[in-house]
């Protein structure tokens, strides 16, 4: 017996229940990085242009930022173990400035990776069957899926299974590699939507037909950037069998006919717009009949596979109420708060799913250090089956806690400054790096976000006010995802002045909405106190139980706005 | 042009007609869309092959099958993927012949090609000094195993662990 001998149990800190890489896929990597180390290697010896090198760097995640190259890694699904999150921490450390930023679909992002470095860091991630493949180009993106998959009392199915089907189809598809624009997929498989399926290019929703048959409801054309398009219905119901050949067939409708004239025009959303879903939808099913799916062939020894590796950590019967836990929320107000906030139910008696905010006030949206990453992997470690989360709030979940656990889960936690009680609430701000860091951004979008946590500091008030999602982003590409905040801000940059247009009422959830506008743009300066306006506003005029989107949707945006123009004081500013 | 196929350079033995070239007695040449109708009577020619658009609807060629050795895509930029599309479509349609690719392509994207069915890659000479025979013929081996079929070795790794081959 040897020490890498299969027989031998797995190890504690590497978490059972995600899909571990079997000798294809792990082949697979390593090809990829060797492949892309060569490129580096024509990059840096002048063989291989920049225009050239471009679309073969951002398929393997590297991006050129404003102050340097920025590496995505994929998280597919937003699952990892501890050993993964401990390795993410090493490469923090050794490669970049000890710190990583999370991102809304569930990446990480390294800011300061030198091109030279960047074969090593994915041979780095390699060792532990991670890759940075396709987290950026104009290709089929890392898959995303909710990230209470496999956990939360209102699943019908795990949708990692399926998700990690697409990861492997999706994976250097020669055919879909230079599409007119980027493609991203987002999967569901519970009654609430925590994965934004109908603002993705192609959103699945898992569901059972009349016959009681496993299948997918196919959302196409959603997405925000400088369009923003909320997914419309292709498909009701898709047999399970049907769905990587049905996805071939939509993504060569869309290869072949997406615009390639104009970038800002070339997402699949505008081409179901302009050529109207009907069309698209005979298009698409044309295909799909003419196609040869034989290489799809359903497979259900396969799908046993993938399945299997998700299948639920070994968890101890437990009374559904635990004494500990209540006695601990009764002797410490501090960790009732971040018990009542920041856990969620869990569909096994006992057990609970804990959000860790990257949140903390005056913080930066998403960021963890290296020293956070390993207390978040020893946590997992010592609470959770080694398992965590990232989700597309740009927090970390821990799935499977003991309530027995929580109390002492929250103080170590608390030791690392982690312990944020804010999930859900109004600091939990959703940002995307801006002007700081993006090449892109018009404006910033951090300082936006930390001058709005540090305005609502108090946690108190915080839960007083609820839910409420804020929303940032720098420019009009919409990373931060403004379009769907309850509040939405997006930066833009007016005779050389930064200006924040403001939005309410959108919504990433299957009520999925577009924000729509308060008025003309406001300083970096005023976005507080307009926020707080519209706060006061919304607490003076809410009903029992109504989050500030319902208030919204029942007075309508006018009352909103008029609220607005009232605090300023002629109007103009908002 | 510079012809790679099979990781290597090899000489071109088809002729490119320009539109207002008149056909030649006898060859293999290669005409635009629009001529091949007339082009196909023509007996004396030993092969015939066709220029394309990447936008070209694949059954718009398939009543030519039986006369066309060959099928050039045009790729009027190296990230535009139309191509690799259209060729895997052209398969599907029935046609056995040689598939061509035109354009900038680089050796990164060998694989791509021949996952859709290329056979064969037609790139300026500029580019072809640029890039150099070895980056083909290594590009070509860049991959022994793909999720997809036909990409690198044939079966796809699902179909292999299927068979529980390496």
């Amino acid at each position: 017996m040897t020490a890498h001998d299969p027989a031998l149990p797995p190890r504690p800190n590497s978490a059972p229940t995600i899909y571990a890489y079997d000798e294809y896929d792990r082949a697979f990597v390593r090809e990829r990085v060797a492949e892309f180390r060569g490129q580096v290697e024509r990059r840096l010896a002048g063989a291989l242009t920049e225009e050239e090198f471009r679309p073969f760097r951002l398929m393997n995640g590297l991006y050129l930022q404003l102050h340097a190259y920025m590496l995505r890694v994929a998280i597919p699904y937003g699952s990892l173990t501890s050993r993964q999150m401990r390795q993410l921490a090493y490469i923090a450390d050794k490669w970049d400035k000890g710190y990583g930023h999370f991102t809304t679909r569930q990446n990480l992002q390294y800011n300061w990776p030198k091109l030279v470095d960047v074969p090593d860091i994915l041979e780095a991630l390699a060792d532990v069957d991670m890759h940075a493949i396709q987290t950026s180009g104009n290709c089929i993106r890392n898959v995303t899926a909710d990230h209470f998959a496999g956990v939360a009392a209102d699943e019908l199915e795990d949708p990692r299974p399926t998700a990690e089907f697409l990861r492997q189809w999706s994976s250097a598809h020669a055919e879909f590699s230079f599409l007119p624009r980027k493609f991203k997929i987002a999967v569901s498989g519970a009654e609430h939507d925590r994965a934004a399926i109908k603002i993705h290019d192609i959103g699945l929703r898992i569901v059972k037909n009349a016959q009681g048959a496993i299948g997918y409801e196919v959302i196409v054309g959603g997405g925000l950037g400088r369009t923003p398009f909320v997914g419309k219905l292709l498909r009701e119901f898709l047999p399970r069998a049907d769905l990587l050949a049905f996805l071939e067939a939509i993504l060569r409708v869309y290869n072949r006919f997406g615009r390639r004239d104009n970038k800002y025009k070339a997402r699949i959303k505008i081409l179901v717009h302009e050529t109207g879903l009907d069309e698209i939808r005979t298009q698409v099913e044309a295909e799909f009949a003419a196609m040869d799916r034989a290489p799809f062939a359903y497979d259900a020894q396969e799908l046993e596979r993938v399945v299997a590796a998700f299948a639920p950590p070994a968890y101890e019967s437990l009374p559904a109420r635990s004494d500990a836990l209540e006695k601990a929320k009764a002797e410490n107000t501090e960790f009732a708060a971040f018990a009542a906030v920041n856990v969620a139910p869990h569909k096994v008696p006992g057990y609970a799913i804990v959000t860790v905010s990257l949140k903390p006030i005056g913080g930066i949206p998403g960021d963890a250090t290296a020293a956070q990453m390993r207390a978040l992997a020893d946590a997992a470690d010592t609470y959770g089956f080694g398992e965590l989360r990232v989700s597309h709030e740009q927090n970390i979940i821990l799935p499977h806690v003991k309530q027995d656990d929580l109390f002492a889960l929250w103080r170590d936690l608390s030791a690392a400054g982690l312990a944020t009680a804010n999930a859900g609430l109004i600091s939990d701000i959703i940002s995307c790096p801006g002007l700081d860091y993006c090449a892109l951004a018009t404006a910033r979008s951090i300082p936006i976000a930390q001058a709005i946590s540090e305005r609502f500091a108090d946690l108190e008030r915080q839960r007083l006010i609820g839910k409420l999602g804020i929303k940032i982003s720098g420019c009009i590409n919409a990373c931060g995802h403004h379009h769907i905040g309850a509040i939405g801000i997006l930066g833009l940059e007016k005779k050389g002045v930064e200006s924040y247009q403001i939005t309410l009422g959108g919504d990433p959830t299957l009520s999925a909405s577009i924000g729509e506008l308060l008025g003309p743009g406001v300083s970096a300066e005023e976005v507080p106190d307009v926020i707080e306006s519209l706060v006061q506003f919304y607490l003076a005029e809410r009903r029992e139980g109504e989050a500030f989107i319902d208030t919204w949707r029942r007075l309508g945006h006018k009352r909103f706005k008029e609220s607005a123009r009232r605090e300023g004081e002629d109007g103009s500013g908002i | 042009m510079a012809l790679v196929s099979d990781g290597a350079f090899i000489a071109d033995e088809w002729r490119r007609l320009a539109d207002e070239e008149s056909l030649p007695g006898s060859g293999k040449v290669i005409v635009s869309l629009g001529r091949l109708p007339a082009a196909r009577e023509d007996a004396r020619l030993t092969a015939l092959g066709v220029y394309v658009a990447n936008t070209t609807d694949p059954k718009a060629l398939a009543p030519y099958f039986a006369r066309l050795a060959l099928i050039d895509i045009a790729f009027p930029a190296f990230t535009d993927g139309r191509g690799f599309s259209l060729a895997r479509l052209l398969r599907r349609e029935g046609f056995v012949g040689e598939l061509r690719a035109s354009g900038r392509l680089t050796p990164d994207q060998y694989l791509h090609a021949v996952g859709g069915g290329f056979d064969t890659i037609e790139i300026p000479d500029e580019l072809a000094a640029h890039h150099g025979e070895a980056n083909w013929a290594k590009a070509r081996q860049a991959r022994s195993l793909s999720y997809q079929r036909g990409v690198a070795g044939g079966a796809s790794i699902l179909e292999r662990r299927r068979k529980g081959v390496a």
